[in-house]
């Protein structure tokens, strides 16, 4: 929907709570529209006190509905929670399938909870450009708790973690053995491993060869963790170690706050916001800039893409 | 490039018959749209707030059990409620010719039974909603 609204009085209605207006600003920021960076420096203000949880892990392993059991979980301490689920975009069609919220329908109507599907819209790396303006809409809104599910991710996507505070890893008794938990790479980046659909069998094996690969030992030169992190095995279909995976998440945000590592971590999603910004500004403006024209003159020889490339730059 | 139009489509009322819906999402995907699928089995509150969060520009409501004349002008006037006078509300399912006129008058902007061309959809959204901008 275009938008006719007064980008300032749409921040005083989301600061009351409206989610409406808290909505409509999303797809503003989302889609760049020209009230986006009027909007994004107000949000900004209100930005980095709320709880950002990244879902992280393969397609499959049951992140909606785990992330459905934890905002039921949040719920039940009267947390407001926002929730944003970013799916891939076809980079045929540039259509995107957004199938995450189907999970979740049961928290549809509560108004301590909103729900925000997003695209990936083209970016590598399980998230979207456009996730920082997100996460600072929702938490202008309020939002105590704010749970992030990435796409599902093979073995390198890592983006989440200089986005999220807290990154949970989700995997299954069915994902393969501690060779595989010790690669790098998107097992590295978890604050908190979970082992989820433990109602199958293989549940003690899997939780198991995570701990003996998370437990190999400290590399040469490197401190002694401050935080190791743990290991919850859940069932989200029955809501089995739901209570103790929340407990590991707040335990975690006091870690950080405690610690000093929650502004060393803030200082890192700061400086990855910076980076998409600058990044979703100058590739733009210079991939506008590939006509037809320029391709031609590529399959002739007429030009390379450094050549071409330099002058696109400038 | 523009920025892809947004699609909720949803399933109100008790039928668990989806693959036509499904069928649906598909073809929006392909044809460019992002799309959000709510799944079967839910009340026009469910739909209506869907609709809100997501900020869509239409709304498509898929319905096989007979209960049309009830769920359609109760998810329309739900929309209405929260604000959203401007999103565009489209039906399929198995709904007789004599129904459509009262559907249309309640909100429904149009209503596609089964054998509709995908692309004839496509093209109707397309159209729809290239205008209302």
């Amino acid at each position: 929907m275009p938008s006719k609204v007064n980008p300032l009085d749409l921040v005083k209605r989301i600061r009351r709570g409206d989610q409406a207006a808290a909505s409509r600003a999303l797809s503003i920021v989302v889609n760049d529209e020209p009230a986006s960076e009027l909007l994004a420096k107000e949000f900004f203000k209100s930005s980095g006190s709320a709880q950002k949880i990244g879902v992280s892990g393969p397609p499959g392993v049951g992140k909606s509905t785990l992330t459905g059991r934890l905002i039921g979980h949040y719920r039940s301490q009267k947390l407001k929670v926002g929730v944003l689920m970013v799916d891939p975009s076809s980079s045929i069609s540039g259509g995107a399938f957004l199938g995450d919220r189907l999970r979740i329908m049961e928290h549809a109507t509560d108004r301590g909870v909103f729900i925000r599907s997003l695209a990936s819209r083209g970016m590598i790396g399980g998230l979207t450009y456009a996730i920082f303006g997100a996460i600072h809409v929702l938490e202008t809104l309020g939002c105590d708790k704010i749970l992030i599910e990435t796409v599902g991710t093979g073995q390198d996507e890592v983006e989440i973690a200089s986005v999220a505070d807290t990154v949970l890893y989700v995997t299954t008794p069915s994902m393969g053995d501690e060779i595989q938990a010790m690669k790098a790479g998107a097992m590295e980046i978890g604050d908190i491993f979970v082992v989820n659909k433990a109602d199958l069998a293989g549940k003690d094996k899997a939780v198991a060869d995570l701990r003996a690969a998370l437990g190999l030992g400290h590399s040469a030169g490197q401190a002694v963790k401050a935080w190791e992190p743990p290991i919850v095995a859940t069932s989200a279909k029955s809501g089995e170690g739901i209570p103790e995976l929340a407990k590991e998440l707040d335990g975690h945000w006091k870690h950080l706050q405690k610690s000093g590592e929650g502004r060393v971590r803030l200082k890192r999603q700061h400086a990855t916001e910076l980076q998409f910004w600058i990044q979703r500004r100058v590739i733009k403006s210079a991939l506008d800039r590939v006509t037809d024209k320029i391709l031609e003159d590529m399959v002739s020889r007429k030009t390379d893409p450094a050549s071409i490339g330099r002058k696109l730059l400038k | 490039m523009d920025k892809p139009l947004r699609v909720l489509i949803a399933k109100p009322g008790l039928d668990g018959h989806d693959r036509g819906a499904k069928v649906i999402v598909r073809a929006l995907r392909d044809a460019g749209f992002e799309v959000i699928y709510t799944g079967i089995r839910q009340t026009p509150e469910m739909i209506a707030a869907a609709a809100m969060q997501e900020d869509v520009d239409a709304v498509g409501l898929s319905l096989l059990s007979g209960a049309h004349l009830t769920l359609f002008p109760a998810i329309c006037k739900e929309l209405k409620k929260k604000g959203l006078k401007d999103v565009l509300v489209f039906g399929g399912g198995i709904i007789p010719d004599e129904d459509i006129p009262v559907l249309k008058k309640a909100g429904v902007d149009g209503v596609f039974g089964p054998g509709t061309p995908l692309q004839t959809i496509v093209d109707y959204l397309k159209g729809k909603l290239a205008v209302a901008k």
